[in-house]
């Protein structure tokens, strides 16, 4: 199997990264010590805060290394010290996760988060309120109006969180601009490692640490920071930027297949409105989406339905849900997410694949029908 | 250490060998990771990078296999099943979690019945600052205090523990002093009064032999970078029969069977996998060894200067831990002094603070003969020429410092 179009749920890491992440990991500093390996490993852990800063404009001592995204955005919705909180609804399972109570922001047919919506249910309760809205949506791509949002929740005391996991080399972050007071980040969507992440402060902003323990990450975060994790982050963040300029390469890829997968039968999802360059999310009309992924999975290429933590979950995404999206289309619709490696070849792989499954699926599609 | 860094010397060591300085003493913050680990990692780098919890695809299905064996791997070290354990980012995060975790649960499905929470003075940072946490949300915390060796009191245990206990939290093996506590006899009160036993264990696993059932121990934390394994990965264990129940810390996609969410780091939990079969097959042979090693690094420097107490008990502790006090020398001065030798004054989490330690000081010494106390932490790659340079420069220290 050498296909592989699952970007959104893991990237392939890069030889650059895994190749500081070799060094690092021959060092024995832990960062908190005060002796010379000590420090020299503290000194390889800031330079990727500065690089990770750099990637989302952002401060260096404002940035926070976790664990992973979901953790950063844990972090972010149980740490920020409102109450009160609002997520749209398609946010990823780890804002839905550490939010049960929250109340749902809407979104339009586009999966485009309502910011009249958002405007009304600030204005029905004084509560100071945190507000969580992602800046591109994991199983479609599309990209929320984040900067309106914020200015929104500003005016209304609120605080905003963006889970920008998805967008780092797929579209500039620029926390200021963006108005985000919490960006979480992950490195293992941009080709980095598995097993960290960052949530990024706005100015001067607290946050209550969720782990209790020792002074790491100024108190924000206990445990003996992931050095090697920490630093390939930090490689993969200064690489991400380079990644920018090969975006009109994978938009070029996800158009050709997106038109060609089209003119064979299949809907797209969430094409009307501005979203990342990689992801296309595509219900074929005779098949359910798990037996497609399974089908796609035989004939060698890798894809999925919805994102990878819902994997053994049955019952259609709850943002295709959100978006409207008739029942039927929403449990045939499959998310193919391209990335820095992916070569014209893997492209024609999967419309020809898309092209087997659709006349099989017709065939018994029928039977069943007749 | 850089190359430009790193001074070598030749022959005046004695074995000849060339000694990389300064020289890495400090095992108890971080334990250099096995070359074994690492070459067991790295095709989980690039060859199969695949998303663990991916299951639907071939990318994933080989992430997730690999993950699978290394958890029965890490399981096979203390006696569990691999469903028993819980991949986390590291030890601090199993502490919160089997702490918080079982209190949280206690509190919304048992109407919290069983409000007090045990530990030791002794105990981490993270276990302690837990415990405070639980105690601001009305939990009745009980410190238990150590004798003059570190070492738990049974009977102290036993008139603090009763039915309305939730939880005990002793660590296995003390980070500063090396110190073994006796869990399989706390495991058994604890059963008696049906708390749960958590047991801190980052620097007792691959270290000492642990039963989890034999110790009757319901949580365990571990860590990876302790037992020379990678940062950024660690484990608790969850005993499932009788079970035990906690709510989660991280919230989201429901990995590890709801325990805890986020995608997991493929890489590390194989090479924390192969870091735990590594201890299991060797922890005899690096134990024998390490004793030697530490038994020649107490004796060189005992035999050739006065005024050196060892701290913790003399048997009930881990070969790889000297934790030493010098008199008339003031702490800062001979860390200064041993700039040779990357040692330690008490625990990492806590070397930016210049209190004197709190671990020592609850063994009932004064802050002074705290301050002055130096933990040396030897490892698998800790070289006899290493010890014998160690030997040299504390005693020629020592004496210039006294004058």
């Amino acid at each position: 199997m050498d296909c592989y179009l699952d970007y959104n749920a893991e990237a392939p890491i890069k030889p650059a990264v895994r190749d500081a992440m070799r060094d690092a990991m021959a060092e024995v500093g832990n960062p908190s010590s005060v002796h010379g390996y000590g420090r020299q490993a503290r000194r390889a852990m800031e330079q990727a805060r500065e690089r990770v800063a750099a990637l989302a404009a952002a401060e260096p001592g404002d940035v926070i290394f976790t664990s992973s995204g979901t953790e950063a955005n844990n972090l972010a919705l149980k740490g920020a010290g409102r109450d009160r909180l609002l997520i749209s609804a398609i946010e990823h399972d780890s804002v839905r996760g550490p939010a049960p109570h929250a109340t749902i922001l809407a979104v339009d047919g586009d999966g485009i988060l309502d910011l009249d919506a958002l405007e009304a249910t600030l204005a029905e309760d004084e509560t100071p309120a945190l507000v969580s809205v992602m800046l591109a949506n994991n199983e479609t791509g599309v990209i929320q109006p984040v900067a309106e949002a914020a200015r929104i929740a500003h005016a209304h005391g609120a605080l905003l969180h963006c889970d920008a996991v998805q967008a780092p080399g797929r579209l500039a972050i620029d926390r200021v601009r963006l108005g985000a007071d919490l960006l979480s980040l992950s490195a293992h969507k941009m080709g980095g490692p598995q097993g960290v992440g960052a949530l990024i402060l706005g100015d001067g902003l607290a946050i209550a640490a969720q782990l209790a323990g020792g002074r790491q990450e100024t108190g924000r975060r206990a445990g003996s920071e992931n050095m090697a994790g920490i630093v390939g982050f930090g490689v993969a963040a200064a690489l991400a930027e380079e990644d920018l300029a090969d975006v009109p390469r994978i938009a070029n890829l996800r158009d050709r297949l997106e038109t060609e997968i089209c003119a064979l039968g299949g809907a797209l999802i969430g094409n009307r409105v501005p979203r990342l360059c990689n992801t296309a999310c595509i219900a074929m009309p005779t098949m359910p989406s798990e037996t497609q992924v399974i089908a796609f999975d035989l004939a060698g290429v890798a894809v999925s339905a919805g994102s990878a933590c819902s994997s053994g979950k049955v019952g259609p995404s709850h943002v295709l849900e959100a978006m409207g999206l008739d029942r039927g289309l929403a449990s045939r619709a499959v998310r193919i997410s391209l990335g820095w490696r992916t070569s014209v070849g893997d492209v024609v792989r999967v419309i020809d694949v898309w092209s087997d499954l659709r006349s099989q699926g017709s065939g018994s599609a029928a039977g069943h029908e007749g | 250490m850089s190359s430009t860094e790193a001074r070598h010397l030749g022959a005046n060591t004695g074995a000849g060998a060339n000694i990389k300085l300064p020289i890495y003493l400090d095992y108890q913050a971080t334990t250099p990771l096995d070359p074994r680990a690492l070459e067991a990692m790295m095709p989980y780098f690039t060859e199969h990078f695949g998303n663990p919890h991916s299951s639907t695809h071939e990318f994933g299905a080989t992430s997730a296999a690999a993950v699978e064996r290394a958890r029965e791997q890490v399981a096979s070290l203390i006696g569990a099943e691999a469903r028993e354990i819980v991949f986390t980012s590291g030890a601090t995060e199993a502490n919160n979690l089997a702490i918080k975790g079982v209190a949280a649960f206690e509190c919304e499905h048992r109407k919290g019945q069983r409000k007090r929470v045990i530990t030791v003075i002794t105990e981490h940072k993270c276990v302690i600052e837990t415990c405070k946490h639980l105690g601001r949300d009305g939990h009745d915390i009980v410190t238990l205090p150590v004798d003059g060796d570190g070492i738990v009191d049974l009977g102290d245990l036993a008139a603090a523990i009763n039915d309305e206990t939730l939880l005990v939290s002793v660590m296995g093996v003390n980070n500063e002093t090396g110190v073994i506590q006796p869990l399989a006899e706390i495991g058994a009160l604890c059963r008696e009064h049906g708390a749960y036993l958590h047991s801190d264990c980052a620097q007792a696993v691959g270290k000492i032999p642990l039963d989890v059932n034999a110790m009757k121990i319901d949580l365990m934390s571990i860590s990876g970078h302790k037992l020379y394994g990678p940062k950024g990965i660690g484990a608790l264990y969850v005993r499932r029969r009788p079970r035990v129940r906690l709510l989660a810390m991280i919230d989201g996609g429901g990995q590890e069977r709801g325990m805890r969410s986020g995608t997991l780091p493929t890489p590390c939990c194989v090479g924390f996998g192969e870091a735990c079969a590594i201890a299991e097959a060797e922890m005899e042979s690096d134990h024998e060894r390490l004793a030697q090693l530490r038994d020649r690094l107490l004796e060189g420097i005992t035999a050739n200067t006065d005024g050196v107490t060892l701290n913790g008990d003399r048997t009930r502790r881990i070969p790889g831990n000297l934790n030493l006090s010098f008199t008339g020398v003031g702490g800062e001065q001979l860390v200064a002094a041993l700039s040779d030798l990357a040692v330690s004054t008490g625990s990492a989490c806590n070397s930016a603070s210049v209190e004197p330690s709190y671990v020592l000081m609850a063994l009932g010494m004064g802050s002074e003969r705290a301050d002055a106390s130096i933990r040396f932490g030897i490892g698998r790659f800790t070289t006899e020429a290493e010890i014998d340079y160690a030997i040299q420069t504390v005693v020629g220290q020592l004496s210039r410092l006294r004058g």
